[in-house]
């Protein structure tokens, strides 16, 4: 059984204008121990679904269909209070801006002492000890004097790690990442993502990242959900995906990276921009966009096609996947 | 009116020389005072920039690269005139531009251009793209007739690859990426020979990244431009820099080409940013072998910045300030280990 299953989940946002689908029937899964990420441009919709997964959607924000069933239990039928008891304890979040965790009038130890006795019954030197050992993991010079500090003293690179330290806290099956590495710098995203790769995996801890980063999927993850207007339009193993892109979404987001062509050749851009919830054409979202369009695309919402595994949302997926599409 | 007669209403540049670099910075030195206490003896300063030069010749895209709070934006800002050097000096095509006043430094304004990271706080909310893309040609051309103008407004939009029917909408009518295609054309407008663009296309999605980054490509080619193009993503930097300044802690710890600097790193700074770029790749994410943290610009380390992070320190390293040295190839390396021919801390 998977550790999680999000299943045509559907989230909407009511507003004087109508009311806005920010995800329209998206379904994934993630097993014990598995790492997948969630891909797609700004307004694609990962952030809803990672607030979804944690019922931490905002007013007038609302689940209006699906589930997500979470260790055999659906989190959509949970009152807020069995819903406080599962978020920050069996599923931890990381969010970019790591001041959404962190209280800055408090330091780092009392936090991380506080969380620990709210979820265990423990004594204060007990805890002390185990968040002292978080820090060391998340390799924090001098663990034992940083205690001490306050999330101001910190540069936002070791915020960031004290914020996956108290993720870690509480030993839960999974985590949410919601572009956790996004404003930091290249060297600093590279210590912190090959440190939350190296935990999951020794403390068999799952991941959901969600980042618009093609790159950092690709090395950190093993399954991929690519988002295109609140609705999943390819998803499958990372490598496969990665590599052998079928969506023309997918394909254009590759092609369009300035590290893959020959220096200073023009990059592959996609034309147009990302339609806006109240504005989604009908039938494949992606098609007044798309460099294979045919008169079907426009007519009704291509199925979520199953290639041996590899999910793509196109009618001419097999033609693609086999290079045979013009 | 045809676009062109429009652009011939402008006066051309003054004659200058195509040999001479087109901006030479020179030893230039940038310490911001902070409060402090006026009875306090020390009052912390930060030491943003330390000694930099650097020479960008006509038609280049030079690219500063570095990690936040490296300094290029201050950099950048002093080479626009927004901010006075401490020390040093900066020259545009042969000329002294550091301290000039007001009046005298007027041509260098139209000549110099700058757009910014973000596009939606750059552009003015309550006016249209027309009397956005106008104000700076009526302020720089203030002969120009409306027929004049309207038809340059034109020409430039096409250039950038903007509808012109946008003119009369808001900014808050468009995307992110037409946004900064905005700010490119109003940067154009008064025909610059040379545009700063600090972190252009950092807010926006890939597939917009492209479009503007194509933009600014063909923009160096057909209008002849000089960029000084300031990121921290170095796989931008491969695509569209000739040349390509690293910076770590307000110096510049190497120099070259672009082709040079990805095949053969040599500053071991250069090498761990290099190492440390995400790739579309199946390898798994290592850690980048650069320990502890960037040290703060109030407090600079001794002898070399980088000597307390960097694997091929040794006591001259503590001691001595590294000064940029020519590589055979043309590459300017400030690095003890790279002239002694070292590749670790020892002998
Ligand atoms: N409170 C809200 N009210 C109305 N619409 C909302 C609300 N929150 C999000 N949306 C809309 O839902 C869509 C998906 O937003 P979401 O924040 O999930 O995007 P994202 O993929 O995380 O983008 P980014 O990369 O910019 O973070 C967007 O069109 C957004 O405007
Ligand atoms: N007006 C100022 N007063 C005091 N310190 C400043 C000022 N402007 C910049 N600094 C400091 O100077 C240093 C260089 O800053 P700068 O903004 O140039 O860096 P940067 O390389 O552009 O960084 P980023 O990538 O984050 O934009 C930093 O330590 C910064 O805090
Ligand atoms: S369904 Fe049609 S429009 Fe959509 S991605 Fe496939 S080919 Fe393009
Ligand atoms: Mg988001
Ligand atoms: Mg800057």
């Amino acid at each position: 059984m998977a550790l999680l299953d999000v299943h045509d989940l559907v989230v909407e946002f009511p507003t004087r204008h109508g009311t806005l689908t920010a995800l329209n029937g998206i379904s994934f899964a993630v097993d014990k121990g598995e790492r997948l990420g969630i891909v797609g441009e700004s307004g694609a919709g990962k952030s809803v679904a990672a607030f979804a997964v944690l019922n931490l959607l905002t007013r007038p924000g609302r689940i209006a269909g699906g589930s997500i069933v979470f260790e055999g239990r659906d989190l959509t039928t949970l009152s807020r209070a069995q819903m406080r008891g599962v978020r920050g304890n069996r599923i931890s979040m990381i969010f970019q801006d790591p001041m959404m965790t962190l209280n800055p009038v408090l330091t780092i130890g009392t936090q991380m002492v506080e969380t620990l006795k709210a979820h265990r019954d423990i004594s204060d030197a007990e805890a002390k000890r185990i968040a002292i050992q978080r820090l060391g993991e998340v390799k924090i010079p001098s663990p034992d004097k940083r205690m001490a500090s306050y999330p101001h003293e910190l540069s936002g690179g070791m915020r960031q790690r004290v914020v996956i330290a108290i993720a870690l806290l509480t030993e839960p099956s999974l985590i949410v990442a919601d572009e956790p590495t996004t404003a930091l710098d290249v060297t600093i995203q590279a210590e912190i993502m090959s440190l939350m790769l190296a935990l999951c995996k020794s403390h068999g801890v799952g991941l959901i990242l969600i980042t618009h980063d093609l790159a950092v999927v690709s090395q950190v993850t093993q399954r991929v959900v690519v988002l295109y207007a609140g609705r999943v339009v390819e998803s499958g193993r990372t490598d496969r995906v990665v590599h052998n892109p079928v969506h023309p979404y997918t394909r254009g987001l590759l092609a369009a990276l300035p590290g893959e062509g020959e220096p200073g050749a023009r990059l592959n851009q996609i034309r147009g921009n990302m339609p806006s919830l109240n504005a989604i054409p009908s039938g494949c979202p992606f098609n007044p966009r798309c460099d294979h369009v045919l008169d079907d695309c426009r007519a009704a919402l291509p199925p979520l096609d199953d290639l041996d595994g590899h999910l793509v949302r196109c009618i001419r997926a097999r033609e693609l996947m086999t290079g045979r599409a013009a | 009116m045809s676009g062109e007669a429009a652009a011939m209403a402008i006066p051309p540049h003054p004659a200058s020389d195509p040999a001479r670099p087109l901006v030479e910075v020179r030893g230039v030195v940038k310490h911001f005072d902070l409060g402090g206490h006026f009875l306090q003896r020390e009052r912390p300063t930060v030491k943003a920039i330390n000694d930099v030069s650097l020479t960008v010749r006509r038609g280049e895209a030079f690219c500063l690269v570095g990690e936040s709070g490296c300094g290029k934006s201050t950099l950048a800002r002093i080479v626009m005139g927004l901010l006075t050097p401490t020390a040093g000096e900066i020259h545009f095509d042969g000329t002294r531009i550091d301290g000039l006043r007001h009046k005298a430094r007027m041509p260098f304004h139209r000549r110099m251009q700058m757009i910014f990271q973000n596009p939606y706080a750059s552009l003015n909310p309550r006016r249209t793209v027309q009397q956005t893309l106008e104000e700076p040609l009526r302020f720089h051309s203030p002969a120009l007739s409306d027929a004049e103008v309207k038809a340059k407004v034109e020409q430039v939009m096409v250039s950038v690859g903007n509808d012109p029917s946008w003119g009369n909408r808001y900014p808050h009518e468009f995307s992110g990426g037409q946004r900064q295609r905005i700010s490119i054309a109003r940067a154009l407008m008064v025909d610059p020979d040379f545009v700063v663009a600090d972190e252009p296309i950092s807010a926006l999605d890939v597939s917009i990244q492209a479009q503007v980054l194509n933009v600014m490509m063909d923009t160096r080619e057909k209008l002849d431009l000089t960029y000084l193009f300031i990121t921290h993503d170095l796989s931008v930097v491969r695509h569209f820099g000739t040349r390509v300044g690293v910076m770590y802690l307000g110096t510049v710890c190497e120099l070259a080409d672009t082709a040079t600097l990805f095949e053969n790193p040599r500053h071991p700074y250069t090498r761990i940013l290099l190492s440390a770029i995400p790739r579309v790749s199946t390898e798994e994410m290592q850690p980048p072998g650069l320990p502890g943290e960037v040290p703060s610009a109030m407090n600079l380390p001794s002898g070399c910045v980088f000597h307390d992070r960097c694997p091929l320190a040794n006591a001259r390293c503590s001691a001595e300030v590294p000064k940029p040295l020519p590589q055979a190839d043309g590459t300017l390396v400030a690095c003890h280990a790279v002239e002694e021919g070292r590749e670790t801390p020892g002998g």
